[in-house]
């Protein structure tokens, strides 16, 4: 061969990438060493090392066992199973090609996952003599969740059945029943033998019944599946490159789209718009520049533009959000929980976040949603997420580069599970704090008071509402602004909707602590009267607050005493058993360890009590 | 929009190289003089144009390589005006570790995995680039791209982190370390056509020339220094040879050929039956050797 004829020809050959996917024993390794073989990737003294194995472990008697080209870790050999993803390369005159080989166990699903990320076709391997597997139910629906959009369903080890069309048939049917809600672009089905070779190169005499193409030259015929090229330009920056000299450009890989020269382009988050003045490629200085080249752009002005930003033309169709819905695939032994906070690898960026709800894992034989806690290793969930930032990203469907994250545990930085983005969610979408020009401090001195709460916190009939009602009185006619929030009226309204459970009651104060915040930056002392039976929701109010805005007053009165007022006949009630979760008697009050004020109402009436927080704000400078 | 298979594997590297240089505090690229360093360190360069490599490099010298490469090693540094660092085992040297006297196993042990981990620990490198294939050795072909060692340098194939989409997680902990491989997805063959049409220099030991050599266990071994004792037996011949892969001399077989431009060996790759490992003897001393020599550091 002339060497003008090969770079013509190396020059024109797609590269694709591949998956091959089935159970154990369906004859994964047989089928790549069966590729690899055949297209002549094998040097001759990788054959006879493979040979010198295949006597030690080998499966095929003095014939050479194909698997043991592929499985290359000492343990696989020994094990006879392949454990781990491997990367394996060939090519024809055609094309290059990538395979993943994937193991078939159902512990390692993660490892189909990792593969079916990175590849542009799925086969599927079918044992002829089984049929469809558990298994191949799992297969499929990965490939479809993960939207590798090309399947071949190949069926082997045909030499096993005689040959026999009907089974050919029958899986079919199969296959066809269990892949009908999937969204597959297309779907192949060979039958072929890896052991002989029937299919894979070379065309069967064995099947005359089969009339379509040979495994390979289906291959070769796809064109790369997913492309974004007619999508808007996005490039999400990776690095920020500075010289000495007066160079300033962002370098980073396109992820959809083309770019010109003078094209305008809007920077996420910031929004500041430029022009591109100059393209650099790997190739030098460029006019324009396209999907998956790694640039370096410049821009006619200059913007604060770093690493994790994004640079695109797509403003309309990039979303902007801290949560979002997506699907997760669990990918280690400690099981995933809800309000555990990981860290959420994103494109360009690293952001801390929590899954806040599971809203249910996938039967990944069945296909049916069912209600869970945990994902544990290997589950596939539905869920939503929370990031303690807002980020920038598209729909996995929409761009799998830019809807796309990997979960990483906090502590010792494992890679734990893998994210497709679904949709972005609306509550708080857009939704940025703005900096008012008025403030807190502004509005304090127009009150000439410094704005608090004073969170009263007791058992009912403690005389938390009279006392604050007393000493609100007391500041009023001190002039100051004030509003009292009581836990019976905010009920009555704000939190209606809200019982007397556990997560109800935190939700209560949740809500009171963060009206209580606003009322404060408004510039009033804010009096809240509830129960707050618990430690961690009285710490949550009081993180909201800066320090010295916010005064924990315990109503101190013992439980004998409350029972004993019983001003709303309440503790009757709990005691007979027509109220249920009632602070003191069936739900627990936890003490205030060291609150601000501490109110010993036996011996003192509400007025002294009053005047007693009265007393302390005037010593610690509040009025 | 023609984006043939060599380009799409150009801007993935340079993807790659370019996101150590953005998470890690102090990369370096281990460079080791032969064919692929040569192709990482020309996409590194592109990566960072029009700007330096933000980097060091590390050539870890077992003072066994052949002068050619050794020579070629200072001529790219100086030209490139690359910020390198040589590191040698001073404590092999001064036992007097050798292929000859030692064997190859304990050589490359002492002087090469020894002597690597000496450098990354001397320099607290948190990140090293490697310009190993996935198609080079049967146990590569499963490693990860971000290949995570322990404290002790160690890679743990079972225990491997999935690396999904171009999402690579590159939190470490503290003294763990990452070998990175951004050439991976590279085949030999997709490494010559780059090195001929980026006319990438190379160590001229690649073409055919008429060296001194002897044949020894059926391989042909270069003269290229006196160390190399010649047993009675033994003739040295002129013959006309280059080599597939460059390494220690007296572990590294040359192959009779006329290559003696990119273009023949590439015609010459193309008609062959044996691979570029064949050539080294490291990898078959023992069974799955390779992968013994990686879970003790090696690269």
């Amino acid at each position: 061969m002339d060497i003008e004829t090969f770079f013509k020809k190396q020059n024109f050959k797609n590269q694709l990438k591949i998956l091959t996917c089935g159970s154990v024993d369906d004859g994964k390794s047989t089928l790549i060493g069966r590729l690899l073989f055949d297209s002549k990737s094998i040097y001759s003294d990788q054959l006879s090392q493979t040979k010198f194995e295949s006597e030690k472990y080998g499966t095929q008697g003095k014939e050479i066992d194909l698997a043991l080209l592929i499985d290359g870790l000492q343990a696989e050999r020994e094990q006879g199973i392949t454990i781990d993803v491997a990367y394996r390369y060939f090519e024809t005159d055609k094309c290059k090609f990538i395979i993943a080989d994937t193991p078939g166990h159902q512990e390692y699903t993660r490892n189909m996952a990792t593969g079916a990320s990175n590849s542009d076709v799925g086969i599927i391997l079918i044992d002829s003599t089984k049929g469809i597997l558990d298994q191949t139910k799992r297969h499929t629906f990965i490939l479809s969740l993960l939207e590798v959009n090309h399947v071949v369903i190949a069926i082997n080890k045909m030499d096993l059945v005689n040959y026999d069309k009907n089974v050919y048939d029958e899986i079919i049917k199969s296959f066809e029943i269990i892949s009908k809600n999937f969204n597959f672009n297309s779907k192949k089905y060979i039958p072929l033998s890896a052991l002989v070779g029937d299919n894979v190169f070379t065309k069967s005499d064995n099947m005359p019944w089969y009339k379509n193409e040979t495994l390979i030259s289906t291959l070769e015929k796809f064109e790369v599946s997913k492309s974004y090229i007619d999508e808007k330009f996005s490039m999400p920056v990776q690095w920020v490159n500075r010289s000495s000299s007066d160079f300033r450009g962002y370098s980073g890989t396109i992820s959809s789209g083309k770019i010109n020269v003078n094209d305008e382009i809007t920077v996420v988050p910031s929004g500041e718009k430029a022009k591109i003045k100059k393209i650099l490629t790997p190739d030098g200085n460029s006019d324009s520049s396209f999907e998956n080249q790694a640039v370096t752009i410049s821009l006619d002005k200059e913007i604060d533009i770093s690493r994790g930003d994004l640079i695109t033309s797509d403003l309309k169709n990039i979303k902007i959000a801290d949560q979002f819905s997506a699907h997760i695939i669990w990918m280690h032994k400690d099981a995933m929980l809800p309000e555990r906070n990981y860290i959420f690898r994103l494109i360009n960026s690293y952001v801390s976040g929590k899954i806040t709800k599971l809203e249910h894992k996938i039967n990944i034989n069945s296909y049916e949603k069912i209600p869970a806690k945990s994902l544990e290793l290997n589950d596939i969930g539905y869920c939503k997420i929370a990031l303690s930032k807002s980020t920038f990203f598209k729909s996995y469907s929409n761009n799998n580069q830019l809807g796309s994250f990997v979960i990483i545990d906090q502590f010792n930085n494992l890679t734990v599970g893998a994210g497709m983005i679904d949709y972005e969610l609306r509550r708080s979408t857009n939704i940025s704090w703005h900096e008012m020009t008025i403030d807190k401090k502004k509005r304090s001195i127009m009150n000439s008071q410094k704005p608090c709460a004073l969170w009263f916190t007791g058992l009912s009939g403690s005389g938390k509402s009279t006392i604050a009602n007393i000493l609100e009185q007391k500041l009023h006619r001190l002039n100051k602004r004030t509003y009292l929030l009581d836990g019976d009226n905010v009920r009555h309204g704000l939190n209606k909707d809200l019982g007397f459970t556990d997560a109800d009651r935190v939700e209560n104060i949740r809500r009171v602590a963060e009206v209580s915040k606003l009322m404060t930056d408004a510039g009033l002392i804010t009096l809240v009267s509830f129960i707050s039976p618990f430690k961690s929701e009285r710490k949550m109010a009081r993180d909201l607050f800066e320090k010295d805005e916010f005064l924990e007053i315990f109503v101190d009165t013992p439980l004998q005493e409350c029972e004993k007022r019983d001003p709303k006949g309440l503790y009757k009630k709990a005691r007979s058993g027509k109220l249920k979760n009632f602070t003191g008697i069936d739900s627990d009050y936890e003490t205030p360890i060291s609150p601000e004020i501490k109110l010993q109402t036996l011996s003192k009436n509400p007025e002294e009590l009053a005047d007693e927080i009265l007393n302390y704000m005037k010593k610690n400078n509040i009025i | 929009m023609a984006f043939n298979h060599l380009k799409k594997l150009e801007s993935e590297s340079i993807h790659i190289i370019r996101e150590v240089a953005s998470e890690f505090t102090n990369p370096v690229m281990l460079y080791s003089i032969g064919k692929d360093s040569s192709v990482m360190l020309h996409l590194a360069i592109k990566a960072f144009a029009p700007n330096k490599i933000p980097f060091k490099l590390l050539h870890v010298d077992t003072t066994w390589k052949f002068k050619e490469m050794i020579k070629f090693r200072d001529q790219i540094a100086r030209e490139y005006n690359l910020d390198l660092i040589v590191h040698i085992n001073h404590e092999g040297v001064k036992n007097k570790v050798g292929p000859i006297s030692h064997g190859s196993k304990t050589h490359t042990d002492i002087m090469k995995t020894q002597s690597l981990k000496q450098a990354l620990n001397k320099f607290k490198f948190d990140a090293a680039f490697g310009g190993a294939r996935r198609d080079e050795e049967k146990s590569r072909a499963k490693e990860r791209i971000f290949s995570f060692r322990d404290i002790n340098h160690r890679w743990d194939p079972k225990n491997q982190k999935p690396e999904l989409w171009n999402l690579f997680n590159t939190k470490i902990s503290k003294d763990e370390s990452v070998r990175i491989f951004p050439l991976s997805n590279w085949t030999e063959v997709d490494v010559w056509q780059y090195i001929y049409q980026e006319n990438i220099p190379i160590v001229p030991l690649y073409f055919a020339a008429k060296r001194p050599v002897i044949k020894r266990d059926n391989m042909l071994i270069m003269v290229d220094d006196d160390r190399l004792e010649i047993n009675k037996n033994e003739k040295v011949e002129e013959k006309l040879v280059r080599f597939r892969t460059l390494g220690c001399y007296p572990l590294t077989a040359a192959i009779e050929s006329k290559a003696s431009n990119i273009e023949q060996i590439i015609i010459e790759l193309l008609e062959s039956k044996n691979s570029e490992r064949q050539g080294r003897l490291i990898d078959s001393d023992q069974i799955g050797s390779m992968e013994i020599k990686k879970q003790d550091g090696y690269f």
